[in-house]
């Protein structure tokens, strides 16, 4: 489904990802950790066709067409999602209207019938009653005075609106209480199917307890420097990340 | 053999003049008055403070000339659609009584006729070459009147239009609100040749009456346009002025409000979405001069393309005006790479109990939530559409008139600057 080959992209002349190696087959749920800074939101931005970055070297590939060349539109079209580690906020755009046109677009593309206004009302209706979202939200304003825990769950009531095959959640997790927790994770497993993959980029392994992953990545300066399955996370919980800061640092010797 | 020699503008303009003696309605006196104005001054230049953005080189150098042209078949096209209104039609400036409404109401004076309806006009001296030369000229010109208690229900449609090449029109539009009383006008600019449009307004808000004031420019980047409005508001009285200009040439818009009561209300909004090199001038100045008046300001800005744009808004709040509460608000989105606006705010306080409050502001679209949506599947077109119509949707809603508003959006979608 994704396939990246020593990617490299830097942004003001600073290299943050510097040669990054990634896989991702259909129906998987890979955990992404490392510390700050170490490229994670790079990594998503990039999938998502951030313009700021300047992608120096790699290739990345999805649903094997090659990803680097679309638009960000074409790219949510083609079915990959990010879900922000800090939604923006947009006044004055209802969330409902946005997301019918966004919607209207990519079932365009995706060679689908357009819903009717009574269809596309029971979706939302159906969606956002996944992660719990107030009826009112979904009126408001694009996350515009949205609490934190209510920008996240609105992210994947977008998520579940658009129907993606694979989906990026960047510290969907970041700011939820338990409970929140729990409603978000329950709305992205009742996602979970065969054909559709997930990158999850967390700090926590709490949320691998409710969204149990395949693998475990841990980036680091920019690269894949370890990769494990579940007990990984429940590993670098337990030690930390110096551990691996120092068996890379050897590796370099 | 005859020999050309370059005639200066001003002279041009009084050669105009002197050519509408034997056209329009004004009687000699009231012409002579204000040509000792016209007389006085120049026309306007950048070194001017009130022109300081607003070159008036290119349209002192056309060859204006009146038009008695007269060809327009319907008004249909400019029809607001679902609009209960009575609609009063210019023609190249001059009142047409073929193409507009019979104006026979309960509670409501129609008069028509340069000489009637200037003598109804304020006599306050005009502020520059323009509007003298709009007052010693007048090609048309309507007054609207209320009776006192009588809220009108009919709403007012006036439409300009313009049929001939380097046609000048000097239209004047007097209202007369009486106490207790209400009317609703719109006013469309459909300029669409190489044409000069000179519009004084001039309107009296009596007593605890109530104006609601639309004005929709619509004009093609050939025409221009300067629009006069002076409005006077009484106690307890009530203003909603919107100034709505979704394309045009050239536009200068002086809009004058006195409040000259307590307890008043004033609302003045506005947005301006400028094209290719179109400049839009909006110059407004409230006059606060007696306690517990509003006024509520907010003119709204993208600038596409070369465009230009100007904003000047004079708040005065006099000694006498204590509990004043004045908000001005002017922001703007640069769109185009070589667009550029200009922005002035300008308060000047002189009672020390008042609520004064003004903001500017000036950036580029929002590429954070321009990214956002795009990451959800829309188009760079669609995503761009759906911000700026956030940005100007809060002006939209000062329309007090569903319909009207309505129509404003179908315009602006038509132009492909928005979406709904
Ligand atoms: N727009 C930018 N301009 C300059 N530097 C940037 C920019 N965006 C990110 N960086 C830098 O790139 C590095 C990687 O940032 P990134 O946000 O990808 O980290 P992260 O792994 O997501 O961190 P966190 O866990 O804190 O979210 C950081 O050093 C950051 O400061
Ligand atoms: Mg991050």
């Amino acid at each position: 489904m994704l396939q990246i080959k020593n990617l490299q992209a830097r942004i003001e002349e600073k290299e943050i990802l510097r040669g990054l190696n990634f896989e991702v087959k259909p129906g998987e749920v890979h955990a992404i950790m490392g510390p700050n800074g170490s490229g994670k939101s790079t990594l998503a931005s990039v999938l998502a066709g951030k313009e700021d970055y300047e992608i120096t070297g790699g290739e990345v590939s999805f649903k094997g067409k090659d990803l680097l060349e679309m638009s960000p539109e074409d790219r949510a079209r083609e079915g990959l999602f990010l879900a922000f580690q800090y939604p923006v906020e947009i006044p004055g755009v209802s969330n409902i209207n946005f997301l019918k046109a966004a919607l209207s677009e990519v079932r365009e593309y995706r060679g689908l019938p357009q819903l009717t206004a009574k269809e596309f009302l029971a979706l939302v209706k159906e969606k956002s009653s996944l992660v719990e979202l107030d009826g009112q939200l979904a009126n408001r304003s694009v996350n515009e005075g949205f609490s934190g825990g209510e920008k996240k769950r609105n992210e994947v009531f977008q998520m579940a609106m658009l129907d993606p095959t694979l989906a990026i959640l960047d510290e969907t997790d970041s700011g939820l209480d338990i409970d929140a927790l729990r409603i978000v994770a329950n709305g992205v497993n009742a996602m979970r199917s065969p054909e559709r993959s997930f990158v999850v980029i967390t700090h926590y392994q709490r949320l691998l307890d409710f969204i149990v992953p395949d693998y475990v990545h841990v980036l680091y300066k920019g690269r894949i420097v370890k990769s494990g399955t579940k007990e990984l996370a429940l590993e670098l919980e337990e030690r930390g990340y110096d551990w691996i800061k120092e068996e890379v640092e050897a590796a370099q010797l | 053999m005859s020999t050309t020699t370059a005639i200066a503008p001003k002279e041009k303009f009084l050669q105009l003049v002197e050519e509408s003696k034997k056209q329009f309605g004004l009687a000699d006196e009231q012409r002579e008055a204000a040509l000792e104005f016209l007389n006085q001054f120049e026309i306007p230049t950048t070194r001017d403070e009130e022109w300081k953005y607003t070159r008036t080189t290119k349209l002192s150098n056309e060859a204006w000339k009146w038009s008695n042209d007269h060809s327009v078949e319907t008004i249909v096209p400019y029809r607001i659609p679902k609009l209960n209104a009575l609609e009063l039609v210019f023609v190249n400036g001059k009142f047409s009584q073929e193409l507009s409404s019979n104006v026979l109401l309960d509670g409501l004076t129609f008069m028509e006729g340069a000489t009637l309806v200037s003598n109804e006009a304020n006599q306050n001296d005009p502020a520059n070459f323009f509007e003298a030369f709009q007052r010693a000229t007048t090609t048309g010109a309507i007054y609207l009147g209320t009776s006192s208690k009588v809220a009108i229900d009919k709403h007012f449609h006036i439409i300009h239009l313009i049929t001939d090449q380097n046609a000048v029109s000097t239209p004047l539009i007097v209202l007369n609100v009486q106490a207790n009383s209400k009317l609703s006008v719109t006013e469309s600019f459909c300029g669409n040749t190489n044409g000069l449009t000179i519009r004084r307004l001039s309107a009296n808000v009596a007593t605890n009456a109530r104006l609601e004031y639309n004005k929709i420019q619509n004009e093609g980047d050939e025409h221009y346009l300067i629009n006069i409005d002076e409005v006077a508001i009484d106690r307890d009285g009530y203003s909603n002025l919107n100034t709505l200009t979704v394309a045009g040439g050239w536009v200068r818009n002086d809009l004058r409000i006195a409040l000259n009561g307590e307890n008043i209300e004033a609302n003045l909004s506005g947005f301006y979405l400028p094209r290719n090199k179109q400049h839009i001038d909006n110059h407004t100045k409230v006059d606060h001069k007696l306690p517990h008046c509003v006024s509520n300001e907010l003119y709204k800005g993208i600038l596409f393309d070369s465009s230009t744009g100007v904003f000047n808004g004079k708040v005065y709040v006099w000694k006498d005006a204590q509990k004043t509460n004045a908000y001005q608000n002017n922001a703007n989105i640069i769109a185009g790479d070589n667009a550029v606006m200009n922005t002035k705010p300008e308060l000047e306080i002189y009672a020390d109990d008042v609520k004064c409050s003004h903001g500017t502001t000036t950036g580029q679209l929002d590429e954070q939530a321009m990214f956002y949506l795009r990451a959800r599947g829309m188009s760079p077109d669609s995503a761009r559409k759906l911000l700026t119509t956030a940005f100007i949707n809060d002006v939209l809603n000062k329309v007090d008139e569903e319909v009207v508003r309505e129509y404003v959006i179908q315009l602006l979608v038509e132009k492909e600057l928005l979406t709904i």
